[in-house]
């Protein structure tokens, strides 16, 4: 089968966000920028289930500005065997993405689509539940563990109580949990490959998706500042601490 | 406006979670609320008693037993006709059915939200709560969750709301329900403790956690919770996890031990009233955010600050 893997360029994790000044957003110039964690497992995983013969093709797709094609290179020089870049300069909120990717997924059938849980940007948690809602199929989403069980899909998801598992009849939808697995680096050789693996360009246009956004972001701020307090000198001073705060016996 | 909230409920009670997404429902205008699941007559007993609420619709069908989002965001899509706003809390089951609700319904989900600024506009976190955006949706229905840190809980007792059952298509068939490994403890639960200890990868083993974290926290009565790092590393279950992709807390008291306080980290718990941080860099992150530090060996610090408590 093949497995379709969305993909996300977003700030590296590393980096610590900073909001520009005006108030209109989160300051990218001159930021690191990466793969989104999260994704970078879905294709992990998706390159693991190639090599136990699982799947036969990988699919990567970004929805995104032209930059997103050094993310879609990433997943080729992992392993993924081609690549699919839908332009858009603008930002396409996640029902946006999620009705691209299941004209994608109309065209591609893929037998499962593994994304990332959630974006570390704008951290929505939307696209593979809205995904799995436009094509009627079912999800598995927050995945620690992905069996193929014949027609059906067993995904153990990481809840809040611990773990849960789950049957899913093929296909399915399936997002990440960081419990998953642990991503590969590409090697050089693979770098190199990747550059020569097929990336075609798209369009949401091309798709018939009206990205017009339906949430208009009014302002951006900082969060309320936290600043540092004392330090105490030894653990008796904590206890006293505690003792002030009316906790300790 | 019109607001339907989805009741997650477990072992027969509504969850604290679900009461603060009632709260910020309320503030959108009446509320209605939807209980779904196997024998759950007494969660919607206890559900019309909350204060503030109208109607209680009740679906119980053994397909809405273990809350499958292919189950019950159609049940939830079918009610939406008579109202203006969907509302869940941000849990792992409300964050699974709401995006679910949100495309059947062709509408962008508002995760998270902080405040109700407005009918049409809120204020949510992102970036690791590094960045709060004010967004106002142009969708004629909204489909919400609700961050529980962020709204006081609604009162369980003072309402008298009437109980409607409702079907609803149940089994949809895509889906079934295998089984949980639920973590048992006699703790409070962590996202309505009032206190938490937290362990990170300087714990080194799991033996660590439960011979020097433990004691602490049940010296105090709190929740446990952990890093990504000592999560990763099997120390706990996934559960324990406080952070941007894990649980956000806010308790009265934050006890972090031999955590560095990277950002994913301290977006879930810099919410906390008081925060002690312990740790052997003085040049820790953590200290930044920290009320009160404490520069030293937690091998050695955290076991005389148990006996001395
Ligand atoms: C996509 C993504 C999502 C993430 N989500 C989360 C999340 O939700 N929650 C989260 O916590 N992290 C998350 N992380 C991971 C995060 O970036 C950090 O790697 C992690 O929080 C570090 O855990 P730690 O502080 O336990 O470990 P470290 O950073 O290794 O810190 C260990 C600390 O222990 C101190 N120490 C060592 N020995 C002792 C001793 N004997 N006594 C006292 N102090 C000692 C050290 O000085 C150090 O400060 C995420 C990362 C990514 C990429």
């Amino acid at each position: 089968m093949k497995i379709l893997v969305p993909v996300k360029r977003v700030i590296d994790y590393n980096v610590k966000p900073r909001v520009k000044m005006d108030g209109t957003g989160v300051d990218l110039a001159n930021v690191k920028m990466s793969m989104n964690p999260f994704d970078e497992i879905a294709v992990e995983e998706a390159i693991r289930l190639k090599e136990k013969g699982v799947a036969t093709e990988i699919i990567a797709v970004s929805i995104g500005e032209q930059k997103a094609q050094e993310t879609l290179r990433t997943a080729l020089a992992m392993g993924a065997d081609r690549a699919i870049l839908v332009v858009s300069e603008t930002e396409v909120e996640p029902l946006g993405v999620a009705k691209i990717l299941a004209k994608i997924v109309a065209e591609e059938g893929p037998g499962m689509v593994i994304l990332g849980k959630q974006a570390i940007d704008d951290d929505s948690n939307q696209v593979g539940q809205m995904l799995a809602a436009l094509t009627g199929r079912p999800q598995g989403t927050f995945a620690s563990k992905i069996e193929i069980d014949g027609d059906s899909i067993k995904v153990t998801r990481e809840v809040d109580g611990g773990l849960e598992t789950v049957s899913l009849k093929s296909p399915a939808i399936v997002t990440t949990d960081l419990r998953l697995n642990e991503p590969r680096y590409a090697s050089l050789p693979n770098i190199m490959k990747a550059k020569s693996k097929p990336l075609a360009q798209k369009t949401p246009a091309d798709y018939g998706v009206d990205v017009t956004p339906r949430l208009k972001t009014l302002k951006v701020a900082e969060p309320p500042k936290r600043s540092a307090g004392v330090k105490v000198a030894d653990v008796d001073e904590l206890v006293a601490k505690l003792k002030a705060m009316g906790v300790a016996a | 406006m019109k607001t339907l909230v989805w009741v997650e409920h477990e072992g027969g009670n509504v969850k604290d979670s679900t009461l603060s997404a009632i709260t910020a429902a309320a503030k959108l205008g009446e509320v209605h609320l939807l209980v779904a699941g196997q024998d759950v007559g007494g969660v919607a007993a206890a559900a019309a008693k909350i204060a503030g609420v109208g109607k209680v619709h009740v679906a119980d069908a053994a397909a809405y037993a273990n809350a499958l989002p292919e189950n019950v965001a159609p049940l939830v899509v079918e009610l939406m006709g008579h109202y203006d706003a969907f509302v869940a809390p941000a849990t792992a089951n409300g964050k699974n059915i709401a995006p679910r609700v949100a495309a059947l319904l062709d509408v962008m989900q508002i995760s998270e939200i902080l405040s109700v600024e407005s009918a049409d506009t809120f204020t949510r976190p992102t970036y690791a709560g590094n960045a709060i955006a004010t967004v106002q949706s142009s969708d004629a229905k909204k489909v919400i969750t609700v961050r529980g840190t962020a709204f006081a809980k609604a009162e369980r007792e003072g309402g008298s709301g009437s109980i409607e059952a409702v079907s609803g298509a149940g089994d949809a068939g895509l889906s079934s329900f295998v089984g949980a490994e639920i973590s048992k403890s006699e703790r409070p639960e962590l996202t309505s403790a009032k206190i938490i200890v937290s362990g990170g990868r300087a714990l080194q083993n799991s033996e660590n956690f439960h011979t020097i974290i433990e004691p602490l926290a049940d010296k105090l009565g709190a929740a446990v919770g952990a890093s990504r790092a000592a999560v990763d590393a099997g120390y706990v279950p996934n559960d324990y996890q406080v952070g941007q992709t894990g649980k956000i807390v806010a308790p009265e008291i934050y006890v972090a031990v031999g955590i560095s306080g990277a950002i994913q980290h301290l977006a879930g718990m810099k919410d906390s009233k008081t925060i002690i941080a312990i740790n052997k860099d003085e040049e820790a992150p953590i200290f930044q955010v920290a009320d009160y530090g404490l520069v030293a060996d937690l091998f050695k610090a955290v076991p005389e600050l148990t006996g001395k408590l």
